[in-house]
């Protein structure tokens, strides 16, 4: 069997070597490098413009963003018919292909991420190695512990208050490089797709900046939701734990999701959210007024085959309805949750209908393809590149982030920027 | 003169010439014509007449043993496609299983939608198409490759490194022809060389080597005096989606509009 022939159905006129190639991994892709662009870009609405506002939920996306960041490039390792090669792309990079960019725009981001957390939390790396390095009779745990925070600390000890000024001048610095950055790692996924002329529905200009929107779309609901839902569990183990020991803090004590933090985010959510939507219907009228050689058989998908997928599930239910949450006056915590889980399955199938609906028709433009995506993996690839495979990425960035929180304390306010 | 002198001169008179010699010697003349006004003295060019098929998918099989496409795997270097346009104006359009084993049936394959049959009183015309690469003289499939490991050759043709490709279908998704694919064993980019191996050795393709009706030609667009070059050239002949500005270069006599 070759490889795609496991997933794809064909109908009427398909050239005999045409197959779903790009599968759910490659929907992945640009969903999770989307939520990484996103979640910098809320952060930096701090850091940048000074929204004092929004100073929990920034921690909390910065460090969720760094967590977010290596699992971006592991659905392109995963839909590689030679994942061992896959290093090449940054060794020897051939850069007439989008592609190629791929290396730089990635370790470009990361090193200023990387670079920007250590800027914020270096007061707290330094605090906690000489803490640890005062104690006596370190257990082994804990020797462990001021060993990495001491090299976390790379050698800059002194926390001074003007080396903590220069260290907020660092952040500002790398939070300013990083959204022209972000915005072009995630604008370069768009071109990617957005270049290659052959796909009918992939090929315009206005790719990159529908990614760019929609990535700051998703991004920030991710945050907000992840903020409220680590801040309601924070509240349900407080309470728990008191039941044993009635000394700790209440859960009224310790700090819970701050609404007005969560409003002021929603509202940027929104406007990104319209500049997204209006773009996308932008390409969509445009198509259908200019009617290409392409329309006749884009529009029978689009209008057709696809219409619950576009219409109701992607704009509908996606966009709209959790445009009319966001913007019915009252928000509430359970609305803010109903509303980002909305918007990220809108982005989600918003990438969907632009991966597999690009694949859905024949080059010949004369036949249809159907994926029928693996739920049950029978093999290595339908296990990859099946639903298994999406889930196994969905869920590595909550595992990163929960090992993160371990260095970076995203919850104690006192200690960082 | 005497001996001596004689043959002193001699041996000054061969090392001179000797020098210019073996430098006509060192160099091959083939790569100084290759070289000519920077450009390869072979362009490989492809001429199908549409006319002459029958749809036998004799160049099908041949194209599969010869370049070690497995016989059942559902993909394959060139294909034959077959048209039929009704009275209606209503086209059919099929290709099963690449046409390995020719058209043997009137009736239609349309996938999963199953098959159509055709009354012969209402086909208005019907033809077949074969396809293969149109190794492009701006070929989208070299320009995307991340690493590098499709390239075009100097003569023309586009190849594929086996030990370089990823794996990444980004080839795939840029060719507009659908001539690309996966080769089942070595997990990398697959497609037709025009027999690279075999043109470049003086030999003709494995399938216009196969096809009994001269429906395949190959030839050398450099050469003026090559017929193919001739006909494409003098005769009318059509290529295959020109709106994509990759320069193919597979032509087609009686090329119709229905050709996808």
């Amino acid at each position: 069997m070759v490889h795609g022939e496991a997933w794809t159905l064909k109908e009427l006129f398909v050239y005999p070597n045409e197959y779903i190639y790009w599968t759910i991994q490659i929907v992945m892709y640009p969903f999770m490098t989307g939520l990484v662009a996103g979640a910098f870009v809320l952060s930096s609405l701090y850091h940048v413009f000074g929204i004092k506002e929004l100073k929990d939920i920034a921690r909390f996306s910065l460090v969720f963003s760094f967590a977010l960041l290596p699992v971006a490039m592991v659905p392109l390792q995963l839909h590689l018919q030679h994942p061992e090669r896959g290093i090449e792309v940054m060794l020897t990079p051939h850069f007439t292909s989008a592609i190629a960019a791929f290396g730089i725009a990635f370790s470009t981001y990361g090193m200023i991420v990387a670079t920007e957390l250590w800027f914020v939390y270096r007061k707290h790396f330094v605090e906690t190695a000489q803490a640890l390095r005062a104690k006596r009779d370190k257990s082994l745990p804990e020797r462990g512990q001021y060993f990495l925070f001491s090299a976390l600390t790379l050698g800059a000890w002194d926390i001074s208050a003007q080396a903590l000024a220069k260290d907020e001048k660092g952040v500002k610095i790398m939070a300013t490089a990083g959204i022209p950055v972000a915005c072009l790692l995630h604008g370069y996924a768009g071109f990617i797709f957005g270049s290659v002329k052959a796909n009918a529905l992939w090929t315009t200009p206005l790719m990159p900046f529908i990614f760019i929107c929609s990535a700051v779309v998703s991004g920030i609901a991710l945050c907000v939701l992840s903020y409220i839902v680590t801040m309601e569990i924070r509240k349900l183990m407080v309470t728990w734990k008191r039941k044993s020991d009635p000394s700790l803090p209440t859960p009224e004590e310790i700090r819970t999701v701050e609404m007005f933090e969560v409003t002021m985010t929603a509202r940027y959510l929104v406007l990104a959210l319209l500049a997204a939507l209006g773009l996308e219907l932008l390409d969509l009228l445009f198509r259908d007024y200019a009617k290409f050689h392409s329309w006749e058989i884009v529009r029978t998908l689009i209008y057709g085959k696809d219409f619950v997928n576009v219409f109701v599930i992607q704009y509908g239910l996606g966009n709209l309805v959790p445009l009319v949450l966001f913007l019915l006056p009252g928000l509430t915590v359970r609305r803010a949750v109903v509303a980002t889980l909305l918007v990220l399955m809108g982005v989600f199938m918003m990438r969907w209908n632009l991966v597999i609906g690009g694949q859905a028709f024949s080059a010949s433009f004369a036949g249809f393809m159907h994926y029928e995506l693996p739920v049950i993996p029978h093999d290595i690839e339908t296990f990859k590149e099946g639903l298994i495979g999406a889930i196994l990425v969905g869920i590595m960035p909550f595992v990163f982030f929960w090992g993160l929180i371990k260095i970076f304390p995203v919850f104690r306010c006192e200690d960082s920027h | 003169m005497n001996r001596r002198d004689f043959l002193k001169n001699s041996i000054t008179v061969i090392a001179g010439l000797a020098v210019p010699l073996s430098a006509l010697e060192l160099i091959n003349p083939r790569k100084l014509l290759a070289k000519k006004d920077g450009e390869s003295a072979v362009r490989w060019a492809f001429l199908v007449d549409t006319q002459a098929c029958v749809g036998c998918g004799f160049c099908v099989k041949a194209c599969k043993t010869e370049n070690g496409i497995p016989h059942e795997t559902n993909i394959t270097r060139t294909w034959v496609e077959r048209y039929v346009v009704t009275k209606t104006g209503k086209t059919y359009i099929d290709s099963p299983k690449g046409a390995r084993d020719g058209f043997t049936a009137n009736r239609i394959d349309l996938g999963e939608e199953g098959h159509q049959e055709i009354d012969k009183d209402d086909v208005e015309k019907a033809f077949f198409v074969p396809k293969l690469c149109n190794q492009c003289e701006n070929p989208a499939c070299v320009q995307v490759c991340p690493v590098g490991a499709t390239y075009q050759t100097p003569d023309g043709v586009v190849l594929v490194d086996r030990k370089h490709c990823i794996g990444c279908a980004y080839c795939i998704m840029a060719c507009p022809y659908g001539v690309r694919s996966f080769h089942p064993e070595y997990k990398t980019a697959e497609k037709c060389t025009f027999c690279y191996h075999l043109i470049t050795r003086g030999m003709k393709t494995a399938c216009v080597d196969a096809c009994p009706f001269g429906a395949r030609k190959i030839g050398n667009l450099r050469d003026p005096d090559d017929p193919v070059t001739k006909t494409i050239m003098s005769g009318r002949v059509g290529i295959l989606k020109e709106q994509y500005g990759t320069k193919p270069q597979v032509y087609y006599l009686a090329l119709s509009r229905e050709v996808k």
